[in-house]
């Protein structure tokens, strides 16, 4: 185990991993109103009608295979009856059905980008970015997952990555378990780590402002001015408000 | 029974000239920012004609507001919870902003730069959206009668379901202008289609608003909203949409669009309603029955029982005050003329309007007839069905009836106001013919045709009183915050970085009092400007007192 194993497969991620959760806490305390999807629909309907949900629909699957691939121990599907080779079946097909989905909507996207006049001229140098990490990020998972997956003699990610990304998510980092996977499956980690470093400064943030409590909330939503901001100032500890006995609000 | 106050306003159409200085006021005040330039909040359509965006009307193709199962519940019409998020990625109802209109301006600096030449330099327009020339093609009120109305008026969605030979006479017959803002519905669909739960509807007084700070951009208000009053800033990625002015409205203000109107035909006032019966009122089966559904909603405020139950659900003794001055009730309820817009989308509107009569004394004088002679306009309102029918089809879902009874009412009281100012002879038929008294007639006439200012704007100011009083003599920033920069107004990232400071009653409150008091500003023992310091000294007031001097102890939250 080298220094720069180490420095890869321990220093970087925890880095990146610092970045994307304080980052998140200091966009959301500090910048709530840029906290948006920034859409561009009101451009152009016509591409986006096509590509959005193909591409949205693909990167669900593919988070959803690698929760299921990276952060499931094998021993767990087992136990429930998931032999290696039905895993490997479904990950591989469904995989291949995910990144097809996922990267033909990011194709028709950044080509409705590019081409369509107000929607390149929304476009900020910080999407630009996402976009290359993003892009590249897909593109070396998916290189992995041809040439080992589908094409070669299927790489068994299983015991090694997976539980170097538990023992990180756990603090008992191993950097040697990395350190002879192959590159392409690397190059994918270490471009998934920039993403994440990048995450809480672009627009995909939104991704965690899923609207799920939709489903449950009443149609109509009503607020009062709020008792605690009566004055133009966050009131200060250790000053109460002075009531009349028996005032009702 | 549950009383809540509500906001509301009336428009009275005959008296609207169409010379949008509302439309301009309000874009000045409020929309006059990059990424909304298409975006009017108000906005003044001829009619018949296809409306701001473009057949908006036209809820097969947008979706917007509530229809009634069959099982008799409401639902939205682009549907329900499931199938919002399921479209969340891109959605199926979003008008385009080329819909709208393309933002423009023009080159002007070519005027300026241009080389000497043969030519006159001209300013071509630019787009707003793509920075490239472009060919003007349509505008905000691109089919105004005074444009081309008449080219595009066949498109409008009211009208299609007018018989077709309807359109032809139209273009000769009637023409009238409706001014548009956000209707704060009292069953918001716009609010009902939030995912984020970014819009409501504020409790105190109705007022429907969009959270800048929790929208996230997924455009679901934008469809929902059938009268198309919610848009998307294409820069900032939010909702956003008519305010009613509430800066203004807190401190009694009435709104932009009210305050500079040249005709003076909008009307502000309170009314309240029973919040538990809005929606039975909005399911009720036969659309016809909607408008007197909407009407059963609202409450009387002159009842005891009414305000016995506004006051035990804490709404003020000077808002009920408010509520029975109220000169939306007046029309509303008493005199019966005002009509909701487009009661079928089934969300409540709370901007209603007076039908106007004008388009039928246009007719009745045009052939020679006597325009105010009661017998006269009653017959040409029931002769000309067609006015009345694409009235109805605004106001009342297609139901002639009410529609006929304000104009009948208009019509009365024009006819009687001619006989008392010629002093001629009363005519108590004219009266009773539209169910009321000669009084009631002149009291209508003065709050419509005198319409005092103070008549029209019965606002009563937020309780913002009972908050710290004079906020700014505390001489605090709203960044002096536990833990908060407290070095004034700079902000932890540069200027204007962090929250913005919110609109305050209180800080207008005080700065009127400053400005307006006896006493010069500098006597306020907590104000120093140090800008006009010379360091010379100690002004009064740039150190608390000290012990034994008088005000020892009166320090800023003494005052609040």
């Amino acid at each position: 185990m080298t220094t720069r194993d180490v420095l890869l497969w321990v220093v970087v991620p925890y880095v990146a991993g610092a970045v994307f959760v304080v980052g998140h806490l200091w966009r959301y305390r500090y910048d709530r109103f840029g906290w948006t999807t920034r859409s561009s629909q009101v451009y152009e309907s016509r591409l986006l009608r096509a590509g959005s949900p193909m591409f949205h629909v693909g990167i669900l699957m593919v988070i959803g295979g690698h929760v299921v691939g990276l952060l499931v121990p094998r021993t767990w599907l087992e136990a429930v009856g998931v032999t290696e080779h039905a895993y490997h079946l479904v990950a591989t097909w469904a995989g291949t059905l995910a990144a097809v989905l996922t990267l033909a909507g990011l194709a028709i996207l950044v080509y409705r980008r590019r081409t369509v006049g107000p929607v390149f001229l929304a476009t900020t140098r910080m999407d630009k970015l996402m976009y290359v990490v993003l892009g590249a990020t897909l593109a070396f998972g998916t290189t992995a997952t041809v040439m080992f997956q589908l094409l070669g003699d299927a790489y068994d990610y299983r015991g090694s990555i997976s539980p170097w990304i538990r023992g990180l998510l756990t603090f008992q980092p191993d950097a040697s378990l990395m350190a002879d996977v192959p590159l392409a499956f690397q190059l994918h980690v270490l471009c998934a780590m920039s993403l994440f470093a990048l995450w809480p400064f672009t627009r995909l943030v939104h991704v965690f402002s899923a609207p799920l409590g939709y489903l449950t909330r009443p149609y109509i939503v009503y607020r009062t001015k709020d008792d605690t901001h009566l004055g133009n100032r966050v009131p200060r500890p250790g000053w109460e408000r002075v009531e009349r006995p028996g005032s009702r609000r | 029974m549950k009383v809540m106050a509500q906001m509301a306003m009336v428009m009275n159409l005959d008296k609207c000239i169409g010379c949008h200085t509302c439309s301009v006021t309000c874009k000045q005040a409020w929309t006059n920012r990059t990424g909304v330039e298409y975006v009017w909040f108000n906005n003044v359509e001829t009619r018949p004609g296809v409306g701001y965006p473009r057949t908006y009307e036209d809820q097969e193709k947008w979706g917007g507001g509530w229809v009634r199962t069959k099982r008799g519940r409401l639902k939205l019409r682009s549907g329900g919870r499931f199938t919002k998020l399921s479209h969340i990625f891109s959605n199926p109802k979003l008008p385009e902003i080329r819909d709208y209109y393309e933002p423009w301006t023009y080159e002007y600096d070519t005027l300026l730069s241009a080389p000497q030449g043969e030519h006159t330099p001209v300013a071509r327009p630019m787009s707003l959206l793509t920075g490239k020339a472009m060919q003007i093609h349509w505008s905000a009120n691109w089919d105004d009668n005074l444009g081309g109305s008449t080219e595009t008026m066949a498109q409008d969605p009211i009208l299609k379901q007018m018989s077709e030979q309807v359109t032809a006479e139209l273009e000769q017959a009637f023409m009238f202008y409706l001014p548009r803002i956000c209707e704060h519905c009292l069953n918001p669909s716009c609010v009902a289609s939030c995912p984020s739960g970014a819009m409501y509807k504020r409790a105190e007084d109705g007022i429907v608003l969009v959270d800048q700070d929790q929208c996230r951009g997924w455009r679901m208000c934008v469809s929902g909203c059938p009268y198309k009053k919610v848009y998307f800033n294409h820069k900032t990625g939010k909702a956003e949409k008519c305010t009613m002015c509430y800066p203004r409205l807190e401190v009694g203000l009435p709104t932009v669009c009210s305050e500079t109107c040249v005709g003076r035909l909008r009307y502000l006032g309170l009314v309240l309603y029973d919040a538990d019966r809005v929606l039975e009122a909005a399911s009720v089966e036969d659309p016809a029955e909607l408008l007197d559904a909407q009407r059963s909603v609202l409450l009387d405020p002159h009842d005891p029982a009414v305000v016995a139950a506004a006051e035990a659900e804490g709404i003020p003794h000077d808002w009920v005050l408010a509520a029975q001055r109220s000169p939306i009730w007046a029309l509303i309820s008493t005199y019966q003329v005002a009509l909701p817009l487009h009661p079928e989308y089934r969300t409540m509107p709370m901007v209603w309007y007076i039908p106007p009569l004008s388009p039928v004394v246009d007719v009745v004088t045009g052939s020679g007839n006597d325009g105010e002679d009661a017998r006269t306009l009653f017959a040409a309102i029931d002769r000309l069905r067609i006015p009345v029918e694409y009235l109805a089809g605004l106001f009342t879902a297609g139901e002639t009836a009410p529609v006929t009874a304000v104009l009948q009412r208009l019509a009365a009281m024009r006819a009687h106001m001619r006989n008392v100012n010629l002093g001629a002879e009363q005519d108590p038929r004219i009266a009773q013919a539209v169910g009321m008294t000669a009084e009631e007639i002149e009291a209508m006439y003065r709050l419509l045709a005198i319409a005092k200012y103070e008549d029209r704007y019965v606002i009563p100011a937020a309780h913002a009183e009972s908050a710290r009083a004079l906020e700014e003599t505390a001489s605090g920033c709203s960044l002096d915050v536990d833990g908060g920069p407290g070095m004034g107004g700079g902000g932890r990232f540069g200027s204007s970085s962090g929250r913005p400071v919110r609109a305050a009653v209180e800080t207008f409150h005080a700065l009127r009092n400053r400005q307006t008091a006896d006493t010069p500003a500098g006597a306020t023992p907590t104000r120093v400007n140090l800008l006009n310091w010379d360091g010379n000294g100690a002004p009064p007031g740039m150190f608390p007192p000290e012990k034994g001097q008088p005000g020892y102890g009166d320090g800023p939250e003494a005052h609040a």
